[in-house]
């Protein structure tokens, strides 16, 4: 397996102003401790990631690495950086980054992740290097559960997929980091904007992205709901999300 | 950090759960590798404990024996990435006379404490010992089980008589095999003769001096000492075996566990002044010097691989089952999870 691994921790969105804001749902206690120090710690424990690099909108980088020192031990090599206006723009600041170590090599392989799954697995992480390093990219994935059903006009069906081809995405996805940026430099402003998923990328260029399973406890915490559930998996009593 | 923990909620039911895990100045961190099954876990896992104790113990995460590679260690005593056997015993005070495994203060995984069926295993720089550099994964996964007899056979040196000419095991299972090789590897001036039931297990202790079946014992055969390592419905019938063919003043260690109180003939313990030394699990103490022994004769860990048995590589709860009802069918043997 390459040496060259990099953990990318995408603390995601835009941020909100300052003053009056709600705290984006990363920077949320659970169970003493906020949802992606939960995260950053599952990537810094990872004997197979040098460098563990967290993106935050910049609004809160100072907030991030206040919160990083706090709770991870020194020595943990955890970088904070800014993230840029879209997920893959993030993506890409994490990588620059790399390239300014002079350290973006053909094998050096990123593995990206959102700061709200907390419940990433060491497993997961493993094969996502792994399969990353054998095939250039790799997505998470478990099998769907409910039938996906497809509308085109958001008003009515126009497909309904057969299930046993359909999987739910979850993160990490992992990428060999060189070759990511060259395709996603390649595309135009337009293409940008609606590949919003950088799996998607590779998948339009006819690359092969490998799938690596998942585990339905590894939920996102987006909504109210999420964290009630992220509570309850922990054991602790709901007081508030 | 949220550490999954895979625990028995009921038997043969594994169920997630999560446990927050800070990574502090004192505790190091273990990814398990390889776990090995013993039949105490199996007594959980098949509801054969008492309903009492299953209904006190669980949830609980399974299994004592096994390894992994440290993956956090801020005592700086290990390297990142190296190779450990997880001590499953854990003393809170320490006694200058009790043994840490027999203090009722000390808690046990797997028993009285979350085992090793964990992403992560937290632990400290005392309850880990590096495994020998070469040594078989799946041999060193069941360490354990060795150490508790090496713990027996230390016991046994420490209370025993000096004439050792004759030492008899009873039991053609695991705990026999290991408990009869260790004798020979740790006192081979002394003769160790072999007893069970099954006459292709017993061809399998081709290092004693001699193996017989329970039902066609030589009269006139005597032993100095004997171990017991049968344990459940058969113990009683083995004790009063071994009371028979054991010289006076000999002594008897009994390794198998019975979950009934067991009648003895304690009138002939009485005559012929035995005694009788009860060993159960081990402490680090047993591991290191087992380890040591591991380093110093190779051969020993060779004759161990005699003891794989099934080897099943584990990434889901379903993986586990298979794991646990395989070894519910095995004839003899250690069943083993890769854990991936």
């Amino acid at each position: 397996m390459s040496n060259n691994v990099y953990g990318v921790v995408l603390a995601g969105g835009i941020g909100s102003r300052m003053g009056n804001m709600e705290k984006p749902k990363q920077f949320l206690d659970l169970g003493g401790k906020p949802v992606i120090i939960h995260t950053i710690e599952k990537f810094a424990i990872h004997p197979g990631l040098k460098e563990v690099l967290v993106l935050s909108p910049r609004a809160w980088v100072s907030y991030t690495q206040d919160i990083v020192r706090k709770y991870l031990p020194s020595g943990k090599a955890v970088t904070v950086l800014e993230g840029g206006a879209t997920r893959n723009e993030t993506i890409m600041n994490a990588i620059r980054y790399i390239e300014g170590k002079g350290e973006l090599e053909e094998d050096t392989i990123i593995v990206t992740h959102d700061s709200v799954r907390p419940f990433v697995t060491h497993r997961i992480l493993e094969e996502n290097i792994r399969f990353a390093g054998e095939y250039g990219a790799c997505d998470t994935v478990i099998p769907a559960t409910d039938t996906i059903v497809e509308s085109r006009e958001n008003d009515q069906i126009t497909d309904i997929p057969n299930r046993r081809f359909m999987y739910q995405g979850q993160t990490p996805q992992s990428f060999r980091a060189k070759k990511l940026k060259e395709l996603y430099e390649s595309l135009t402003s337009q293409e940008k904007e609606i590949l919003t998923d950088a799996c998607k990328i590779l998948v339009m260029k006819g690359e092969h992205v490998h799938l690596v399973q998942g585990e339905t406890f590894n939920i996102k915490i987006t909504y109210p709901y999420d964290m009630t559930v992220a509570k309850a998996l922990l054991g602790l009593e709901e007081k508030e999300c | 950090m949220l550490n999954t923990v895979y625990q028995l909620v009921r038997p043969r039911r594994f169920e997630i759960a999560f446990e927050d895990i800070t990574m502090d100045q004192e505790h190091i961190l273990v990814r398990p590798t390889h776990l090995s099954i013993c039949n105490a876990d199996e007594r959980y896992y098949q509801g054969k404990r008492s309903e009492d104790i299953l209904r006190q113990k669980l949830p609980m995460a399974l299994i004592h024996e096994g390894i992994g590679r440290v993956v956090y260690d801020p005592t700086g005593t290990f390297q990142v990435g190296e190779k450990v056997v997880m001590i499953p015993n854990t003393p809170f005070e320490e006694d200058e006379v009790v043994a840490e495994n027999y203090l009722r203060s000390s808690k046990f995984r797997g028993s009285s404490m979350n085992g090793l069926m964990q992403e992560y295993v937290e632990t400290t720089a005392d309850r880990l010992v590096r495994v020998p550099e070469g040594m078989n994964d799946l041999v060193a996964a069941f360490t354990e089980m060795v150490s508790v007899c090496y713990q027996a056979t230390s016991r046994f040196d420490r209370t025993a008589h000096a004439r050792r000419e004759t030492i008899g095991v009873w039991g053609d299972g695991n705990m026999g095999y290991i408990t009869a090789l260790l004798l020979k590897f740790r006192f081979p001036q002394c003769r160790v003769y072999a007893f069970g039931v099954v006459e292709s297990k017993l061809s399998d202790f081709s290092f004693v001096d001699g193996t017989y079946l329970v039902s066609d014992v030589p009269r006139d055969l005597r032993v100095d000492h004997a171990f017991e390592c049968v344990g459940g419905n058969a113990a009683g019938q083995v004790i009063n075996q071994i009371i028979d063919y054991i010289n006076p003043e000999g002594t008897i260690a009994i390794l198998g566990v019975s979950e009934d109180p067991v009648p003895i003939n304690t009138r002939m313990v009485l005559e012929k002044g035995l005694r009788i030394l009860g060993t159960s699990r081990s402490g680090r103490e047993d591991f290191q010097g087992l380890v040591e022994l591991y380093r110093k004769k190779p051969e020993l860990p060779e004759y161990l691989e005699k003891l794989i048995g099934a080897v099943v590589p584990v990434k889901s709860i379903s993986d586990m089952v298979t794991a646990f009802e395989m070894d519910i069918h095995k004839a003899m043997g250690k069943t083993i999870m890769v854990w991936d």
